[in-house]
């Protein structure tokens, strides 16, 4: 039984290396997913964690200042003032309307410094077919008669 | 043909339904009628998908847009080759897509055993129409492909109604590498379902170990390959298409196309320990068990968008649905295992530390840490959101931090397991074996220290790939020199005809080679370096040995896009080198479908990796962003010997012709033995 011995110290040893490395990993890039609502009832150190947060872009409000972009998300009638400034430019998908999801920190002035800005348009692709054409009448679908 | 598709995916469920449980009968009757109707059952399954399928694809070829689905997956300026792939840009289509490559899986094996081990057949058979049935439920009654666009006239009545153009294809997935990497992903996904129909049905027939894993062999190589394959072009796509310059950001789908292929791989080995000296049959039986459930936890991932992720655009019903099968097989497995067990019993014990088994032993532990890591960062915002309410995401250092070690230990078990001997190795032959190639490994990693690629786990990846590589390269010349010896053939025929001989063991050796060009260009990652400017018209950037200069931008109009392009000439040592031209492309019809395309000149040292980011909304010119990648290429070269490997490795054995010994041959025959653990002599891989 000696070899189970030595298997088992081998195994241990790898085990516990790696589960302490897979911990200082999550300690380094844990993200909280909160509502724009949750973001602005957090307080204390809750507030410094990095989080990341979705909502729609609301038309109109992206703006290009020095050292970055800023904007406002909507999610549910709460806002959410936004400066972006990742060194990535924003993405294709980034629009008026468009649904956004923003990661970073907050900063003292009340605005979100975000860092990755993830985009994709309210959706054309997955939409019930019909909907973004002004022609087209609300669209009801049904399986083939069957 | 909507109606006859739809009526085929019907049929094709009530055929299913019909080889589940007419083949549970035939078990339990075992009347040979009944066996042979469940099995034609199964067949006609199969057929009756692959009509569903073929109209669906007839409906995207016609235009049809008084469908739903094509509707929203296709307009009339789509090219033909986009049409094929428009089946499987969508949710509905994905799934029946998921079910025509599992039919093709199904009908091969219910063609080709037909006549074969009768006892176990009828098992596999059960399971497989089981499998079929969980998608065709989805097919038909949740996410059906064959819904019409209606709309409500005046008087309050459904009618039919056909829209004049569709909405066009997802930009993103307009790329050539995007028709063909979905296949061979699901292709994968659902090539694992065979082994695993095999391994449920040998433990409820409780068939003899060896020869379930024989028969599956084949077909885990298979699914395999095509999930290696899957995603390799996965994520040569994500870095030629997202413009982001990296291949892999551990997003949930890259990671959910993963967790199979590490189980896969583990599945692959270990089976090794069960042929040659019966170990580890529960642990292949799990193995193969978890694989499966891994791939439908991916599709269910992929489709679902339980994780937020870019490529999770769908949110719909079928979550449920996912959860409910996985839980039922993991069940039904766990049941069959519990009242089998006995059956899988070891016939031997671990006897040294040294050894074949306990490298096959240590991959498979660190293959399955590296699935739970992936797995558990992966659906770390689920869990968190279940016991702590707050939902919490790891990102790239979480993965990286595990991920980058294991991958190292396992670099460094390809290089030493196969050369181990069974039982035990003794001192002398593990100097024999690795002296050379680690000191060899060791000059070539000062060599590239001094040179300037200083990153200590790239330094330890060199040393690795190294040492691996002359480990291969070593065991090909020892076994082709027998052969040179013994027939006279030059080393090169040598060393093709000692492949051919032992296809398995020796496409092996390719693969390895194939995943060491793979580690040599991840470990190019840790030299990355970019660089972005907002550029005049002439306005020059240096980025390493290059300049690169913004000639002029134009405009191309296409049939279904118009496209901005940059042209950007490249100059190396203040020589031309060639002009390149990223583009931003605006698709038809919708401001919000645009799409990049990244602009590379790829050598085997380094790519320059050029996007056209935007224009600078301060001084309204273009900005271009440039990525000097090294080592890229020998990512996408190793794939391409992963591949050869697993085809060399599926051929079957040549036969060697005895007793045609020649005086002159039998002359060089005694330099043989003096190499005493030649490829021939010593046990291998097979």
């Amino acid at each position: 039984m000696q070899n189970r011995a030595k298997f088992g110290v081998g195994i241990g040893v790898i085990v516990v290396a790696l589960a302490f490395l897979a911990w200082l990993g999550y300690g380094e890039s844990k993200t909280y997913y909160h509502t724009i609502a949750e973001y602005q009832s957090l307080t204390g150190s809750a507030r410094n964690h990095r989080m990341r947060l979705a909502g729609t872009v609301a038309p109109g409000s992206i703006r290009h200042v020095t050292g970055g972009t800023e904007f406002v998300l909507e999610e549910q009638g709460k806002t959410l003032a936004v400066r972006y400034v990742g060194s990535d430019p924003l993405p294709d998908t980034f629009v008026d309307k468009s649904q956004a999801l923003v990661e970073g920190r907050p900063s003292t002035d009340g605005k979100f410094v975000a860092e990755h800005v993830q985009a994709k348009c309210a959706s054309k692709y997955e939409a019930a077919p019909g909907g973004d054409k002004p022609a087209a009448p609300a669209a009801a679908t049904q399986t083939s008669s069957m | 043909m909507d109606v006859f598709g739809s009526f085929s995916l019907l049929l094709a469920f009530v055929c299913a339904v019909y080889a589940f449980v007419g083949g549970i009968f035939a078990i339990k009757t075992r009347h040979p009628l009944l066996i042979k109707s469940a099995r034609q059952s199964g067949i006609a399954t199969c057929v009756l998908i692959f009509i569903a399928t073929f109209c669906v694809e007839y409906l995207f070829f016609t235009d049809n847009f008084s469908m739903a689905y094509v509707v929203s997956h296709s307009n009339r300026d789509l090219s033909t080759f986009y049409k094929v792939a428009a089946l499987w840009a969508g949710q509905e289509g994905s799934l029946l897509f998921w079910s025509t490559l599992l039919s093709i899986y199904v009908i091969s094996v219910l063609i080709a055993y037909r006549n074969k081990n009768g006892e176990l057949m009828p098992y596999v058979g059960v399971v497989m129409a089981g499998v079929q049935i969980f998608f065709l439920v989805l097919n038909n009654f949740v996410e059906n492909p064959f819904k019409t666009l209606a709309t409500v006239n005046a008087s309050g009545v459904l009618e039919p109604f056909t829209r004049m153009d569709g909405n066009g294809l997802n930009p993103l997935l307009q790329y050539p590498e995007m028709v063909i990497h979905p296949p061979n992903l699901y292709s994968g996904y659902t090539g694992f379902t065979i082994p695993f129909a095999f391994a449920l049905a040998a433990l409820l027939a409780r068939y003899p170990g060896e020869k379930w894993i024989h028969l599956t062999r084949k077909w885990t190589m298979i699914a395999w390959c095509f999930q290696s394959l899957g995603i390799l072009l996965g994520a040569h796509w994500a870095y030629a298409v997202l413009g982001w310059g990296g291949y892999w950001g551990w997003d949930p789908v890259e990671n959910a196309s993963l967790l199979p292929w590490l189980t896969g791989t583990a599945f692959l080995h270990s089976v090794m320990m069960q042929e040659k000296r019966g170990m580890m049959k529960v642990w292949n039986v799990w193995l193969v068990f978890c694989t499966f459930l891994l791939c439908i936890l991916g599709t269910f991932l992929t489709r679902s968008g339980v994780v937020s992720s870019v490529h999770a655009f769908a949110n719909s019903q079928i979550g449920p649905w996912f959860v409910g099968f996985i839980v039922l097989t993991l069940l039904v497995c766990f049941v069959a295992y519990v009242k089998n067990r006995d059956y899988l019993k070891s016939e031997n014990q671990l006897d040294s530390m040294i050894s074949r088994e306990s490298s096959f032993l240590f991959n498979n532990l660190l293959f399955l840490i590296a699935c739970i890591a992936v797995l558990s960062g992966t659906l770390f915002p689920v869990f968190s959101e279940w016991f702590t309410s707050n939902r919490i995401s790891v990102g790239a250092p979480f993965f990286n931090k595990v991920m980058i070690p294991i991958g190292l230990a396992i670099l460094f078990l390809t290089g030493v397991g196969p050369l181990l001997a069974w039982r035990k190795t003794s001192g002398e032959s593990l100097k024999r074996n690795f002296g050379w190639p680690a000191i060899i490994g060791l000059l070539g990693t000062v060599v590239l220290a001094v040179i300037g690629y200083r990153d200590a786990y790239s330094l330890v990846c060199f040393f690795l790939c190294i040492f691996v590589f002359w480990t291969i390269v070593m065991e090909f010349y020892r076994g082709a020199k027998v052969i040179s010896a013994r027939s006279g053939m030059s080393m090169m025929m040598a060393a093709h005809e000692l492949s051919m001989r032992n296809t398995r063991r020796y496409g092996g050796y390719v693969v390895h080679f194939g995943m060491v060009l793979v580690f040599v260009g991840l470990a190019g990652a840790a030299f990355n370096t970019d660089i972005q400017k907002a550029m005049n018209i002439g306005d020059s950037m240096k980025l390493g040995p290059y300049t690169l200069v913004l000639q002029s931008g134009d405009t191309k109009v296409e049939k279904n896009y118009t496209a901005q392009r940059m042209i950007v000439e490249v100059l190396k040592d203040n020589k031309q080198l060639m002009m390149l031209y990223p583009e931003k492309r605006q698709f038809q019809g919708n401001e919000q479908a645009a799409g990049t395309m990244v602009a590379i000149y790829s050598t085997l040292r380094e790519d320059l990796y050029v996007v056209y980011a935007g224009m600078d909304p301060d001084a309204n010119v273009p900005v271009i962003h440039a990525f000097l990648n090294p080592l890229v290429k020998w990512i996408w070269l190793g794939g391409v010997w992963v591949v050869m490997g697993t085809l060399l490795a599926l051929m079957p054995n040549r036969r060697v012709a005895l007793g045609v010994v020649t005086v002159a041959d039998a002359s060089a025959a005694p330099a043989a033995p003096a190499l005493t653990p030649t490829a021939t002599l010593r046990e291998g891989h097979d």
